[in-house]
C-alpha cells in the first residue's frame, strides 16, 4: 500500500510533463487529459484512505522512502512520503475538490486557446500540493512549497497580455519570497540546532518524544516565528496579506483552487504538522493566534467594502484562515478544529468561488456586483449552490461552516484568561462581519433588481445558466458544504480521526457551549439583519456611494498598499539611492583618486627620464654619495 | 713611506675621474675617466693590502683589471659604431632613450 502514495504526485506530475512537453497536438485533448490525471490521483487516495480506515487508529502512519536525495556527512535529505491522518485529510480534499475545478474548469476554459497550458499548471499545482503535505521532511516541504508558489505565479500571471494579472502575478511572487524566506531560515536552525530536519526524529510521533522535547523553549519560539513568517506568507496572513487581493486576477477555477481551498491553507499545514515545535513554544502560540485574530477581522473588514465579487470573497478567505490559523495558535484545544474548518472551508469557499465564476461566465466576465442584481431567476443552480456556500460561511446552524466556526470560538475561550476572552470575542465579531459581508454578496448578486446595462459596444449581457460540465462541480460541492460539518461532527469521528496527530485537549472554557453556540447564532442574525437593511430593502446604488472613512480605508484594502509603498518601497528608494551615493562618492572616489594620483605622480617622474646620459650619471653619484654618507653616520652614532 | 698617501692619491684620482665622466662630452674621454676611477680603486685595493699584510686585495685588483679589459672591449665597439651612425662621439647626442 506505501507503494501508492508516489503514485499520488506522480499522476498530476506526469500530467503537467505531458501537458507542458506535448506541444500542439494536445491542445484539442489536453484538458481531458489533466482531468483525468487528477481523477486519478483522487482515486489513488481513496484507495489509501480505504486502507487507513482498516488499521488501528495508532498504526495509521505509512512512510514510504524513494530514495536518498542528499547526502554530506551528518547532512541527510530523503525523498521520503509520509502519509498520516493528517497528510490524509489534505491529500483527499486537494485531490476532491482540486479534480471537481479540473472538471468546473473544462466548461470555464472552453473559449481559451492556451487551455493546453492552463491544465498542465493545474496539474504542476496539485503535485507540488500534494508533495507539500506528504513529505516526510521539512526540505522536501519546501520543494512542495516553492512548487505551489510557482504554480500560484503562473496561474495568477495566467492572463499575461493583461499588465494587471502580470503586476499581481509578480506581487504574489514577491510577497511569498518573504515567507519562503522565513522557512527556509526555520530549516537552517532546525538543522544547525537538532541536526536532521526529518519528521519523525524532530517532532517524535507513535509514542516516541521528539528531540523538540529536550530544546530550550527559546530556540523553539525562534524557530516557531520563522515557521509563521512562513504560513503568513503564503495564507495570506497579516503583515504579509497583500497579495491575495490582487491574486484574483488568475481564470476564477485558480481562485478557487489555489487562493480559497488549499495552497492558501498550507500555513496552516505547516503550523498543525510543526504543533510538537508550536506546544513547546507558547510565545510563539501567543504570536500565532495574534496574527490569526488581527487577520480574520482584517479580512472581514476588506470584504464588507468591496464591490468586485471575487475579492470580496478573498477578504473573507483570507479572514477564513484568519480563524484556522487562530484555532491553530491555540495548541491542541485548536488544532483538530483548524483542519476541520480548512476542509469545510475546503468545500463551501470553492463553491463560492466556482458560482462567483459561473456568474461572471454569464455576464461577460463582469466581476462589479453594482451591475449584477436579481440572477437569481436566470441561473437557478448557481443561486442554489452559491445560496447553500453562503449559509455554510456564515454558519447557518447544521451546515458545516457552523460547526467548524462554532468549535474554533469555543476553542478561542478555552484558551483561557484575557486572552481566551479578546480570542473569543474578536471570532464573534468577526463571525458577525462575516454574516454582513456574505449577505451583502448575496443580496447584491442575486437579489434585488438587474443592474447591468449595455456596455460601449451596445452588447447587453445575457445572463444565462452555466453548462453541466461547469454545475456539476458546483452541486458535488454544495453538497460538501452542507454535509461536512455534520458528517465530521457525527460521534465526534473528526476528532478521533486527527487525535493521534494532533493531540486534543478541551480546554477550560469559561462558558458552556450552549451559551457560545447562543452567541454565535446571534452575531450570525445580527449581521444577516445589518446586510439586509442595507442592501435588502432599498435598492444597491450603481455607482458606489463615497462611504465612511471606514469604508473607503476598507476599499483601499485598509491602506495594506499605501503603507508598503511607503514603508518598504520608499524606504528601498532611499536605501539603494543613498547607496549609490556612497558607492559613486566615497567607493569611486577612492579608486578614482587612488588612479588619478598615480597618474599625476608619474607624469612628473618622467621628466627625469630626460635621455642624457650625464644627468644620470649624476643621480647614480648623487645616489652613492648619500648611501656612503649615510653608512658613516650611522657607524659613527 | 705611509700607504695612507696612497689612498689620499686614489680618492684624488677617483675624483678626477668622476668629475672628468660628469662634466666631459666625449665618449672617449668619458671612457677614459671611467678607466680613471678603476684605477683609482685599484690603487685602493692595494694599499689596503699593503696595509692589512694579505693579498686579498691585490687578487681583486687583477680581477678588476681583467674585467676592464673585457669592458674597454665592449665599450670602445660601442663607442666606434656610436660614431659610425652619427658621425660624433659627444654622449649628449645619443639622448633618443626618453620620453
Amino acid at each position: 500500500m506505501e507503494n501508492l502514495i508516489a503514485l499520488l504526485i506522480a499522476a498530476p506530475l506526469l500530467g503537467a510533463a505531458v501537458l507542458l512537453c506535448g506541444g500542439r497536438r494536445l491542445d484539442a485533448v489536453g484538458q481531458w487529459i489533466g482531468t483525468l490525471l487528477s481523477f486519478a490521483s483522487f482515486a489513488f487516495g481513496v484507495v489509501l484512505f480505504a486502507d487507513l480506515l482498516g488499521k488501528d487508529p495508532e498504526q495509521r502512519t505509512l512512510t514510504q522512502h524513494l530514495f536518498s536525495w542528499i547526502q554530506v556527512e551528518s547532512f541527510q535529505a530523503d525523498v521520503a512520503f509520509r502519509l498520516d491522518q493528517l497528510s490524509m485529510t489534505f491529500v483527499l480534499l486537494i485531490t476532491g475538490v482540486g479534480s471537481l475545478i479540473h472538471l468546473y474548469s473544462v466548461g470555464y476554459m472552453e473559449h481559451d486557446e492556451r487551455r493546453r497550458r492552463f491544465f498542465g499548471y493545474l496539474n504542476l499545482f496539485l503535485a507540488a500540493m500534494l508533495l507539500l503535505v506528504l513529505a516526510d521532511n521539512y526540505l522536501l516541504l519546501y520543494v512542495g512549497w516553492e512548487g505551489v508558489g510557482l504554480a500560484s505565479y503562473l496561474l495568477i500571471g495566467f492572463w499575461q497580455h493583461k499588465p494587471s494579472a502580470a503586476t499581481a502575478a509578480k506581487k504574489a511572487f514577491l510577497v511569498n519570497r518573504v515567507g519562503d524566506m522565513g522557512l527556509s531560515i526555520a530549516i537552517m536552525l532546525m538543522f544547525l540546532w537538532f541536526g536532521t530536519f526529518a519528521f519523525g526524529p524532530l517532532l517524535g510521533g507513535e509514542g516516541e518524544p521528539g528531540m523538540v522535547g529536550d530544546a530550550s523553549e527559546g530556540k523553539l519560539t525562534a524557530i516557531g516565528l520563522m515557521l509563521l513568517l512562513a504560513a503568513c506568507g503564503k495564507s495570506a496572513q497579516v503583515p504579509l496579506q497583500s497579495w491575495l487581493g490582487d491574486a484574483m486576477e488568475g481564470p476564477t477555477p485558480v481562485s478557487a483552487l489555489i487562493h480559497a481551498a488549499t495552497m492558501v491553507t498550507a500555513g496552516v499545514y505547516l503550523i498543525v504538522r510543526s504543533g510538537a515545535i508550536f506546544n513547546a513554544a507558547p510565545d510563539a502560540q501567543l504570536v500565532v493566534t495574534i496574527v490569526g485574530a488581527v487577520t480574520l477581522l482584517f479580512g472581514a473588514i476588506v470584504g464588507c467594502a468591496k464591490d468586485d465579487i471575487k475579492k470580496a470573497l478573498a477578504g473573507s478567505t483570507m479572514s477564513q484562515i484568519g480563524y484556522m490559523v487562530l484555532a491553530a495558535g491555540l495548541g491542541p484545544i485548536g488544532y483538530v478544529f483548524a483542519i476541520m474548518h480548512l476542509v469545510t472551508h475546503g468545500f463551501f469557499k470553492a463553491g463560492l468561488f466556482l458560482g462567483a465564476g459561473s456568474v461572471m461566465h454569464g455576464m461577460n466576465d463582469e466581476v462589479d456586483m453594482r451591475k449584477y442584481g436579481g440572477l437569481r431567476k436566470y441561473m437557478p443552480v448557481t443561486f442554489v449552490t452559491f445560496g447553500l456556500g453562503y449559509l455554510a460561511i456564515i454558519g447557518f446552524p447544521g451546515l458545516s461552516g457552523f460547526f467548524s466556526k462554532d468549535k474554533i470560538i469555543e476553542a478561542a475561550f478555552a484558551k483561557g484568561g484575557t486572552e481566551g476572552w479578546i480570542l473569543g470575542g474578536c471570532a464573534l465579531l468577526g463571525a458577525a462581519i462575516t454574516a454582513f459581508y456574505m449577505t451583502r454578496v448575496m443580496l447584491m448578486t442575486f437579489f434585488g433588481e438587474k443592474r447591468w446595462q449595455p456596455d460601449e459596444n451596445g452588447n447587453e449581457p445575457h445572463p444565462h445558466e452555466s453548462p453541466k460540465v461547469m454545475t456539476i462541480p458546483m452541486i458535488v460541492l454544495a453538497v460538501g458544504s452542507v454535509a461536512a460539518g455534520f458528517l465530521f461532527n457525527w460521534q465526534s469521528s473528526f476528532i478521533h480521526w486527527l487525535e493521534p496527530i494532533t493531540g486534543h485537549d478541551h480546554g477550560h472554557a469559561p462558558l458552556s457551549a450552549g451559551v457560545i453556540t447562543g452567541a454565535t447564532v446571534a452575531c450570525m442574525v445580527i449581521g444577516v439583519a445589518i446586510a439586509y437593511g442595507q442592501y435588502g430593502r432599498r435598492p444597491v446604488p450603481a455607482v458606489a456611494p463615497r462611504g465612511s472613512v471606514l469604508t473607503r480605508a476598507a476599499r483601499r484594502d485598509l491602506y495594506q498598499d499605501d503603507f508598503n509603498h511607503v514603508v518598504l518601497v520608499r524606504g528601498g528608494e532611499h536605501l539603494t539611492r543613498s547607496l549609490v551615493y556612497v558607492d559613486h562618492t566615497l567607493v569611486d572616489g577612492v579608486v578614482n583618486g587612488t588612479a588619478a594620483s598615480v597618474g599625476g605622480l608619474s607624469g612628473r617622474m618622467r621628466r627625469l627620464q630626460n635621455g642624457f646620459v650625464r644627468s644620470y650619471a649624476v643621480s647614480m653619484f648623487g645616489g652613492v654619495a648619500i648611501l656612503i654618507a649615510a653608512t658613516l653616520l650611522m657607524r659613527a652614532v | 713611506m705611509n700607504p695612507v698617501n696612497y689612498l689620499y692619491l686614489a680618492a684624488l684620482l677617483f675624483s678626477i675621474g668622476a668629475t672628468g665622466v660628469l662634466i666631459r662630452r666625449n665618449a672617449i674621454v668619458v671612457f677614459m675617466c671611467i678607466e680613471l676611477m678603476l684605477n683609482a680603486c685599484n690603487l685602493t685595493l692595494v694599499a689596503f693590502s699593503r696595509m692589512h699584510g694579505n693579498l686579498d686585495g691585490q687578487i681583486i685588483a687583477f680581477f678588476t683589471m681583467v674585467v676592464a679589459a673585457a669592458e674597454v672591449v665592449v665599450g670602445l665597439a660601442i663607442i666606434v659604431s656610436l660614431f659610425r651612425s652619427r658621425h660624433s662621439a659627444s654622449v649628449d647626442d645619443a639622448s633618443l632613450m626618453k620620453l
